[in-house]
C-alpha cells in the first residue's frame, strides 16, 4: 500500500473508523475545483465520490446541503500544554477543540515540559497523542531545551516522522547557530520554522510599540524587531538553500520582505494567526490580558497589510496559534500575564468574518497549504477522491454564532472574543473516516 | 453635580474637560475648609475608604487618607510590605476579601498599567475605584492637583471656569516612564495650556498622539536652554536612577549638564515663572540644591497642600450626597 492509501506510522489513530459514512449534497472544495457530489467513506478512506451514492448500509448519512466539504484543516501552530501543563490543556481537550474547529491534524509545538527535543520525547508525545480525537504531529525543537545554542537531534526525530522543527516562541538569536540549524534541517528534508523577533529590540515589551503603547504606558516592541529578524532569516535561507517557514507574520514590513523574497524565488512560506487580522493594538486599552499575544497585536495599517498578504498569496496559511493559559493568568496584570490566546475553535469563523476572501481561498489556507508546508502533502493533499484518507470537514459558511469561552473544549478560557458574533462554523468532522464531530458536538 | 463621573476616577480622559473643571472648581471649597481651625466636615460620615498600595508610596497614600479623614470617612489601608500579596494572593482575591469587609471606595496604586481598570471590573456595583497611579500610565489626582496649583498661582483660585489659556508649560525629564506626565498633559491641555515635553529622545515616548484633551499638538523638544525663557511653567519630573542601567542615558552627570535645573540654568528661567515638582525630588539630579528655595514661583509644597483638597473634592463627588456642609 502506498502512503497515499494508508496513513503511516505517525498518523495512525488509536481507533480508525471502519463504519461506512456518507456525506451527501455538499459542495466539495478541493485544489481542483468546487463541485456538488456525495462522498462515501469506509475503512478510514474515501471510497467513492459521485452523484446520488447509495446510502444503503451506511451507519451515518450526513446531509451537507448548503455546506462546503473539504479535507480537514491542518494547524501549523498549536500549544497543547501536555506534557507539563495538563491543568491548562491536555491532548484530549486540545483534540476536542481541534476537531470542533475543523482541524484534523495539529502540529504540536515543542514548548512543553520536558521540551520535545529528542527521539524519546517524540515517542512519549506520540503515545500521548493516541488519546486525541485529532492527529497530533509533534514539532521538534531545533536546539536542545530550546536554548538557542546546541542543535537538537533532529535526524533521530525525523526518523520518527517529525517533519518540522521550531523553537516555538523563542527566536534563535545567534545567526551562526541558525545557519547551522538550517543547513542541518535541509539535509534531512525537514522544514525549519522560526518565530521572528529581534530579542534585544523587543526586550521587556508587552505590546506593539506605537501610539497605543505610548498612551497606555507600556513598553513596546517595534515593528522593526520583527522586520529585522525576518530579513535576517530570509538572508540565511538564501545562503543555506533551506526551506524556511516564518511563523505568525504580523507587520507590514515583514509581509513585504516575504513578498519580495518569494518574487526572488526563495523557498519561504509563512502563516498568520487570526488575531493579527482581527484585532489591533488599540484593543489592549481594555487591559484584558487575553489580548496580550506574541507577536503583539499591531496597528491598523499592519492589519491591512496582513489582509493584503493573504489575498495575494504572500501569506500561505492561517494557523490558530492556540495557546491555552491558566484562568489565574487571565486575571494577572496585563504586563505579567503570559502571552497567548485560544484559537482552535475560532480560527475558521474569524477568517470567514474578518477576511474579504472566498471560502475556497480560506480552506486552501487552512487545509492543503499548511499540509504542504508541514510536508504532509502526500497523505493530506487536499484532494477529495477515492483512495484518500478520510479527514474531512463539513462547513456551514453562513452560520452565525456567538463565541463563548466557557463553552470551549479547552481547559483554559483565555479568549478575548467572548460574546462576539461571528459567521462560519464547522458542522461535522471526520478523522480517519470516523465521525468525531456531528452537528457541532463532539461524538468521538 | 453636573458632569457625569460614573463611579470611578481611573483617568482624566475618561471624565472629560467638564469633569476636570468641575473637580477643580469644587477644590476651591475644600482649600477653604482646610484653612479653617478645624478642617473637617461630616460629608462622608459612615463611608469607608481603603487605600490599596501594591507599590510603595508615601505622599499619595497619606494625602488620600488625610482627604478621607477630613471628610469624616473611615479609612483602612493595605500596603504590600505587610500584605498577603507577598504570600502569593492574587490582586482579585485581595480586593474581594477586603471588599467583603464593607468598603465604599478603593484607592489603588499598582506598578502595572491598567490594574485599576481590571479591579473596576471585579468589584461590586456600589464600590468606587480611584486610580492612585498605575504603571507608567495614569495618575489622575496628580494631574488635577498640578493643574489646580497652576490655576491658583495665576488666579488665586480655580473659580467657576478654571482655565490655563495662554500658559506654556514645559514638562521636563523622563516622560516615557512617567504616569505623572501623561495625566499632567491631559489636565493642562484640558484647561487650554500649551504643553512642550522636554528631555533626551531616549526618555520620550514613541508617540504622543492622543495625549492632549483639546486636540492640540503636544510638542517635543530636546533643547531645554532655548525654551526656558519662554516657559510660564517649569514642571520638573523625577529621574529614576535605574534608567541608566537600561542605557537610556549615559550618566546622571550628563543629564544634570543638559536637563538639570542648576544655578546657571536658573538665569534662563523667567522671574515670574512657576516651578513645580511632583516629588520625591532628587536634589542634585533634576534640580540642584537651593535653586528652588530662592525662586518666588516655586510651588512644590503648595502642590502637596492642594493634593489633599483635590482628593477631598474627588472623594466628595464620587461618594458624597452633594452636601458639603
Amino acid at each position: 500500500m502506498s502512503r497515499t492509501e494508508e496513513a503511516t506510522g505517525i498518523d495512525r489513530l488509536a481507533n480508525p473508523g471502519d463504519s461506512r459514512v456518507l456525506i451527501v449534497n455538499g459542495d466539495i472544495v478541493d485544489p481542483n475545483d468546487r463541485r456538488r457530489a456525495d462522498i462515501a467513506v469506509s475503512g478510514g478512506l474515501v471510497v467513492e465520490v459521485g452523484e446520488n451514492l447509495d446510502t444503503e448500509g451506511a451507519e451515518h448519512v450526513i446531509d451537507a446541503a448548503g455546506c462546503v466539504v473539504s479535507t480537514g484543516f491542518v494547524d501549523l501552530r498549536t500549544c497543547v500544554g501536555e506534557p507539563g501543563d495538563e491543568q491548562i490543556e491536555t491532548v484530549e481537550s486540545a483534540g476536542r477543540g481541534a476537531v470542533l474547529g475543523g482541524f484534523t491534524t495539529v502540529l504540536a509545538m515543542p514548548s512543553t515540559t520536558p521540551t520535545i527535543d529528542n527521539a524519546s520525547s517524540v515517542r512519549d508525545m506520540l503515545r500521548l497523542a493516541e488519546r486525541s480525537l485529532c492527529r497530533i504531529r509533534p514539532v521538534g525543537a531545533v536546539t536542545k531545551g530550546r536554548n538557542g545554542n546546541e542543535l537538537a537531534e533532529m535526524a533521530e526525530m525525523a526518523g520518527l516522522g517529525v517533519t518540522m522543527f521550531c523553537d516555538d516562541e523563542v527566536t534563535i538569536a545567534d545567526s551562526g547557530v541558525l545557519r547551522r540549524a538550517m543547513e542541518y534541517a535541509g539535509g534531512i528534508g525537514a522544514t525549519l520554522a522560526q518565530h521572528c523577533v529581534d530579542p534585544s529590540l523587543a526586550a521587556g515589551a508587552i505590546m506593539h510599540e506605537g501610539e497605543w503603547s505610548s498612551r497606555l504606558g507600556m513598553q513596546g516592541s517595534p515593528a522593526a524587531a520583527e522586520e529585522i529578524a525576518i530579513v535576517r532569516d530570509l538572508t540565511l535561507a538564501r545562503l543555506t538553500g533551506t526551506s524556511l517557514h516564518i511563523q505568525h507574520v504580523s507587520t507590514a514590513g515583514g509581509v513585504e520582505a516575504i513578498r519580495r523574497a518569494k518574487a526572488d524565488g526563495l523557498e519561504v512560506t509563512c502563516h498568520v494567526a487570526p488575531y493579527h487580522f482581527t484585532s489591533t493594538d488599540a484593543d489592549c486599552a481594555s487591559f484584558d490580558p487575553s489580548f496580550r499575544v506574541e507577536p503583539p497585536l499591531r496597528s491598523a495599517a499592519d492589519v491591512a497589510a496582513v489582509k493584503a498578504g493573504l489575498a495575494d498569496g504572500t501569506i500561505d496559511a492561517i494557523a490558530s496559534d492556540h495557546t491555552p493559559r491558566a484562568p489565574e493568568d487571565k486575571e494577572a496584570p496585563f504586563d505579567q500575564a503570559p502571552p497567548g490566546m485560544l484559537g482552535l475553535e475560532t480560527t475558521l469563523a474569524l477568517a470567514v468574518t474578518e477576511l474579504d476572501m472566498s471560502i475556497e481561498q480560506i480552506v486552501e489556507k487552512l487545509s492543503w497549504r499548511p499540509a504542504q508546508i508541514a510536508r504532509l502533502g502526500d497523505v493530506h493533499s487536499g484532494v477529495v477522491a477515492a483512495g484518500r484518507v478520510a479527514d474531512l470537514v463539513v462547513i456551514d459558511v453562513d452560520h452565525e454564532w456567538t463565541i463563548s469561552g466557557a463553552a470551549m473544549a479547552s481547559n483554559s478560557r483565555n479568549c478575548p472574543y467572548d460574546g462576539r458574533t461571528v459567521k462560519g462554523r464547522v458542522r461535522h468532522t471526520l478523522v480517519g473516516g470516523k465521525l468525531v464531530v456531528a452537528d457541532q458536538q463532539v461524538v468521538g | 453635580m453636573s458632569a457625569d463621573f460614573g463611579r470611578h476616577l481611573l483617568a482624566l480622559n475618561e471624565i472629560g474637560v467638564d469633569g476636570i473643571k468641575e473637580i477643580l472648581s469644587m477644590t476651591d471649597r475644600f482649600v477653604e475648609i482646610n484653612e479653617r481651625p478645624i478642617p473637617k466636615v461630616p460629608a462622608l460620615r459612615g463611608k469607608t475608604v481603603c487605600t490599596m498600595f501594591f507599590e510603595d508610596s508615601t505622599r499619595t497614600k497619606l494625602s488620600f487618607e488625610a482627604a478621607a479623614k477630613r471628610l469624616s470617612a473611615d479609612t483602612m489601608s493595605m500596603s504590600v510590605s505587610s500584605s498577603s500579596v507577598k504570600k502569593g494572593e492574587s490582586v482579585r482575591d485581595t480586593i474581594e476579601t477586603i471588599q467583603a469587609m464593607g468598603i465604599d471606595a478603593f484607592v489603588v496604586r499598582h506598578k502595572s498599567s491598567g490594574v485599576p481598570w481590571q479591579i473596576a471590573n471585579w468589584v461590586d456595583d456600589h464600590v468606587s475605584i480611584l486610580n492612585g497611579g498605575d504603571g507608567w500610565h495614569s495618575h489622575p489626582t496628580q494631574g488635577l492637583l498640578d493643574s489646580y496649583t497652576l490655576c491658583q498661582a495665576r488666579d488665586g483660585e480655580a473659580g467657576e471656569n478654571p482655565s490655563l489659556d495662554g500658559v506654556h508649560v514645559g514638562l521636563i525629564g523622563d516622560i516615557k516612564h512617567s504616569r505623572v506626565a501623561r495625566s499632567d498633559v491631559e489636565a493642562f491641555t484640558a484647561l487650554g495650556a500649551k504643553v512642550t515635553l522636554i528631555g533626551p529622545p531616549t526618555l520620550m515616548p514613541p508617540s504622543v498622539v492622543g495625549w492632549s484633551m483639546d486636540g492640540s499638538t503636544v510638542d517635543i523638544s530636546h533643547d531645554l536652554d532655548s525654551l526656558l525663557p519662554e516657559l510660564d511653567v517649569v514642571a520638573l519630573l523625577r529621574i529614576q536612577r535605574e534608567r541608566m542601567g537600561q542605557a537610556l542615558i549615559p550618566s546622571i552627570g550628563e543629564y544634570v549638564e543638559t536637563f538639570g535645573l542648576n544655578r546657571n540654568r536658573m538665569s534662563l528661567v523667567r522671574p515670574d515663572a512657576i516651578i513645580t515638582h511632583p516629588g520625591p525630588m532628587n536634589r542634585g539630579v533634576e534640580v540642584s540644591v537651593d535653586v528652588l528655595d530662592g525662586h518666588p514661583g516655586t510651588v512644590v509644597l503648595r502642590q502637596v497642600t492642594n493634593g489633599v483638597a483635590v482628593r477631598m473634592a474627588v472623594l466628595f463627588l464620587l461618594l458624597g450626597s452633594g452636601v458639603v456642609s
